[in-house]
């Protein structure tokens, strides 16, 4: 019989306010096993952690119960503390009655009931519990980054700093990502090109980073320290390692009517292309859809003009497997299709544009060179209208519900730089409300109001229709309460962003979890901002949530530096509740093998005694080393023949049992 | 059929004699003649050995014990049977080297109940010519057509192609295939509120004497142990418990089997007391068609079923609570 002691915590109010905490600990003390129930304020504490090492001792405990938060947030100190008392660490249960329980009731006759339930399923887990013992796992002191833009460029670069291989996996051409598209930057306004292109050189040059552009994440295996990663480095159909950069096949191809992606589609390039000039590396890929070669079999021009036979039509896609120990998500974000927003007129008008396609407009290495030009009779625009919020903090199907953060700004940037460049504009601005919460941006945008003239209404836009080449904007003033009209040359829609297409499969190939909108979760909101759940996976930039390139520059630094503190142990405690297997039960159907997510089941032929009769019998065997206890085959198994160390069916079915019995 | 039974005989008697397989395994007449029963068979009572429409008996479950005996046996599968036989040969159950298939072919099995509620009753000795049944009974010769006694099974047949088999008896005279819809009850079931659906199963379920035929049976019920049977596992203890019992036997069997059952619709076939066991799997194959895409267990021998296999267009478990995807 186990000797159980409880420990109820009021977590100050958190828990107390809606469970009367005593009563708790009052009706767990006839449990079967137990032998002290107590409650304290903040059993987390030194005190709390105190009480509950003492009463290991005088009581000759052999097991604990905290009724508290949840396991995710405590369960390890209280192994710790429990392991400091002498005890087992895994003879530690967490009933969990403020997540679970206390938050979610507002009755404290409901709360407290509840919490009385989840201590005795506790309580009876507990009493079949078996001290475990962990063992080590090696680390592979690599990391992978996926993403090049800048989250990803500055997390390599922090953790090749410190020492350790990093490779970056980009699916686009050439690092950079949507930095590299922009004009200038708040709220210092240098220009971005100039503060990217060197770090995306260090990146390319450093001795210790790996890139591996136009390719993408294609499997992904293991765990924390021992992650295989399968990439799909997509056929160039250039050489990198002849090709100088020399340009001259983008010269002589004649096929040069492909949408420049990187233009957003406001001007064409060549079949055979690199991005954009500063390019890393500057290699071009062949876009097999626009190139003559691939449609016809025909021409070649681009083969024969290379004056190093760097062409080569015929190769293929190559899958490199590589052993990381931290895996690093750097996806990033794309503007949200307008398609949708039917009232701007986008599809129909090619001077109503997204606030990318503007910087590009404004770019000096844009299509039109940096002279603001509109797009459908390249003449200067007088008037321009920007509209915030298109698709943010929206609740309707085709926009997101959340801010997207970064548009306040980057408006405020557009409408001072258009002041500057072109005094003799008229500019507007409408917007719900003007965020600018970060270090001198309220200033920013303040001195596009006072200091260049830009007309900020607070108000919706309703309306944007084109007439002989003016755009007439319907717009609202909920100042005045009045309705405007402008007839404008340009509309600039801030577009909500999302997170990039690819963050989804690659969430589910990491099993690392993500929000109803497709940003990546963090392992806790405020505590453990740059980890995922998923031990040795971390987040770094606006696949996390939206942000400007200060916050990203930072988060980068913190998931690099909690990637240097992973890759820096040279061995990793392993999880000891993994499965196994009980031979005499096990069929040998390979339902386990099939789901297990980590490869750590391996069927064998083996003799078996069962019961006298000895045969040969093809049974699953487990390797604990691999095992990461996630339990799934114990629910797959038919004949129950897989258990788990720490969960038991046992184990559950007499929570399960403890519950159902009030 | 008795050509079949003929090219049938002639067939095994050739590969016996020339040392391809060891024995067979197909059916003999049971105590009735509708009752044919599966049988091994050697050279010397190969002469017992029946084929006609009363051989439902499903074949492949027994070949799990067939192929762990020393040489080869000859297997006779009727179509939808080789849909079993796959799914044991990837679950490893079966030793594929150690059989050989026949692949034979199948018109249709005759259910008796139906047959009795005709008023074939009494049925002594039973003769078929084409798609009539000319049965001897203790109240004279009755006759009747095989398409209106068939098993519900068979009006939903798979169609008349072995998913599996080393050598086929040809079909001289095909059927035409019957085109049942075999989702129709489960949809009416789905639109019964929760009341009356419990109501249903509760009265079906209630008729169970837990006699384990349907498991017994199962192709998919290939456990060495089961849990039932598994004191140590807590499962038949904790069913016995609740006062209705085989609500959880035949709820957990059907899990069991989710995405390995081939819809042979044995549990259905063998249950003395009637109770439409099949349409607890056929709720679990419309899911599964419906949230993975259209799948037959068994259709081949080595693909991950959609409940073990994981591909990146599953559909999200949100859906499957009528969430959004």
């Amino acid at each position: 019989m186990q000797r159980i002691g409880v420990f109820v915590c009021w977590c100050g109010s958190n828990i107390a306010a809606t469970v009367d905490v005593s009563a708790v600990a009052e009706a767990v003390k006839s449990e079967p096993g137990v032998v002290l129930a107590t409650d304290y304020q903040y059993m987390c504490s030194e005190v709390g952690q105190a009480k509950i090492k003492d009463a290991i001792k005088e009581h000759g405990l052999t097991g604990v119960v905290i009724c508290s938060c949840s396991p995710r947030m405590h369960e390890a100190t209280f192994r710790k503390t429990a392991a400091a008392a002498g005890l087992n660490p895994y003879m530690v249960e967490i009933a969990n009655i403020r997540e679970q329980c206390s938050w979610i009731h507002k009755e404290k006759d409901e709360g407290t009931e509840k919490a009385i339930i989840l201590a005795k399923a506790a309580i009876a887990k507990l009493n079949l519990n078996a001290p475990l013992t962990a063992g080590e796992s090696p680390v592979t002191k690599r990391a992978l980054v996926i993403g090049g833009g800048i989250a990803g460029i500055q997390t390599a670069l922090d953790i090749a700093d410190a020492g350790y291989e990093v490779d970056i996996v980009e699916k686009s051409p050439t690092i950079g990502g949507k930095m590299a598209q922009l004009d200038k930057t708040f709220p210092t306004l240098d220009c971005a090109a100039c503060i990217l292109t060197p770090k995306m050189v260090d990146a390319a040059q450093h001795e210790k980073i790996h890139l591996y552009t136009y390719s993408e994440v294609e499997k992904v295996s293991g765990f924390v320290g021992n992650f295989t990663v399968d990439i799909r480095k997509k056929a160039r159909n250039v050489k990198e390692d002849l090709c100088t950069g020399c340009g001259v096949c983008m010269e002589k191809c004649p096929s040069k009517k492909a949408k420049s992606e990187f233009n957003m589609g406001l001007n064409t390039r060549s079949a055979v292309y690199v991005p954009f000039a500063q390019a890393v590396p500057n290699v071009p890929v062949i876009d097999h859809d626009a190139c003559i070669h691939y449609k016809t079999g025909k021409c070649g021009l681009c083969e024969k003009s290379c004056p190093s036979n760097a062409i080569d039509f015929e190769q293929q896609d190559e899958i490199i497997t590589r052993e990381y120990g931290a895996i690093i998500a750097a996806t990033g974000f794309n503007p949200i299709p307008m398609d949708d927003f039917d009232e701007y007129g986008y599809s129909q008008n090619p001077d109503v544009v997204t606030s990318l396609e503007f910087e590009r407009l404004m770019n000096a290495a844009g299509p039109t060179k940096g002279v603001l030009l509109r797009p459908s009779d390249g003449k200067h625009p007088k008037t321009l209208v920007f509209v915030q919020c298109v698709g943010s903090r929206d609740t309707t199907e085709c926009g997101k519900p959340y801010c997207s953060k970064i548009c306040c700004m980057y408006t405020a940037k557009h409408a001072m730089l258009v002041r500057e460049k072109y005094p003799d504009t008229e500019v507007y601005v409408f917007y719900i409300d003007v965020r600018t919460p970060g270090k001198n941006f309220d200033e920013f945008q303040r001195r596009a109001v006072e200091q260049y003239g830009v007309n900020y209404v607070k108000g919706m836009v309703g309306k944007v229709a084109e007439e002989d080449g003016v755009l007439h904007v319907q717009a609202s003033d909920l100042i005045s309460g009045t309705q405007m009209h402008i007839d404008a040359d340009m509309v600039v829609l801030a577009a909500a962003i999302e997170p990039d297409k690819s963050a989804r499969p690659l969430a589910t190939m990491l099993t690392a979890s993500m929000d109803t909108n497709d940003f990546f979760t963090e392992a806790h909101p405020k505590l453990r901002p740059v980890e995922s759940p998923t031990a040795g996976v971390f987040l770094s930039g606006i696949c996390q949530g939206p942000k400007d390139i200060p916050e990203t520059v930072a988060q980068a630094g913190a998931a690099a530096s909690k990637v240097i503190g992973l890759l820096a142990k040279d061995k990793l405690t392993c999880n000891p509740c993994v499965a196994g297997s009980d031979e005499l039960l096990c069929n040998g159907c390979s339902a386990c093998q099939n789901v297990c997510p980590y490869g750590a089941i391996e069927y064998v032929e083996k003799e078996i005694n069962d019961h006298g009769v000895r045969e040969m019998r093809r049974v699953a065997e487990v390797n604990e080393a691999v095992c990461q206890g996630c339990g799934a085959c114990t629910v797959t198994c038919p004949s129950g023949a897989m258990d788990l160390k720490g969960f038991t069916n046992k184990q559950i079915m007499a929570e399960v049992d403890a519950i159902c019995r009030n | 059929m008795q050509a079949v039974e003929k090219a049938i005989k002639e067939k095994a008697r050739a590969l016996l004699a020339d040392g391809t397989v060891d024995r067979v395994l197909g059916w003999e007449k049971g105590e009735y003649c509708y009752d044919n029963t599966p049988a091994v068979f050697t050279a010397e009572n190969l002469g017992n050995l029946v084929y006609n429409s009363f051989c439902g008996a499903n074949l492949s479950k027994y070949l799990i014990a067939e192929s762990k005996k020393e040489g080869r046996v000859l297997a006779l599968l009727k179509p939808c049977d080789t849909y079993s036989f796959n799914q044991l040969v990837k679950e490893h159950r079966i030793d594929r080297e150690k059989v050989y298939v026949l692949g034979i072919p199948c018109h249709g099995i005759a259910d008796v109940e139906k047959l009795n509620v005709k008023g074939v009753k009494g049925i002594e000795r039973i003769a078929e010519d084409g798609g009539t049944l000319t049965a001897q009974t203790l109240y004279g010769e009755k006759t009747c057509e095989i398409n209106d006694v068939l098993l519900e099974r068979c009006m939903a047949c798979k169609g008349p192609e072995h998913m599996a088999a080393d050598d086929v008896i040809e079909d001289t005279a095909p059927v035409e295939l019957r085109k049942h819809d075999r989702f129709g009850m489960v949809e009416k079931l789905e639109q019964m509120t929760p009341d009356e659906r419990f109501e249903f199963w509760r009265s079906e379920l209630s008729k169970c004497i837990r006699c384990n035929a349907c498991r017994n049976v199962c192709p998919a019920c290939s456990c060495l142990k089961c849990v039932f049977d598994n004191d140590a596992s807590g499962v038949a203890a904790k069913a016995n418990v609740d006062t209705f019992e085989e609500n959880m036997f035949h709820i957990i069997r059907a899990f069991h089997v989710a995405g390995r059952c081939t819809d042979c619709g044995e549990c259905s076939r063998v249950c003395p007391q009637g109770i439409p066991l099949h349409l607890l799997n056929r709720k679990f194959i419309q899911d599964i068609n419906k949230n993975y895409g259209e799948y037959q267990a068994g259709a081949d021998d080595s693909s991950a079923w959609p409940l073990v296999d994981y591909t990146q267009e599953d559909v999200e478990p949100g859906a499957i609570e009528g969430g959004k995807n």
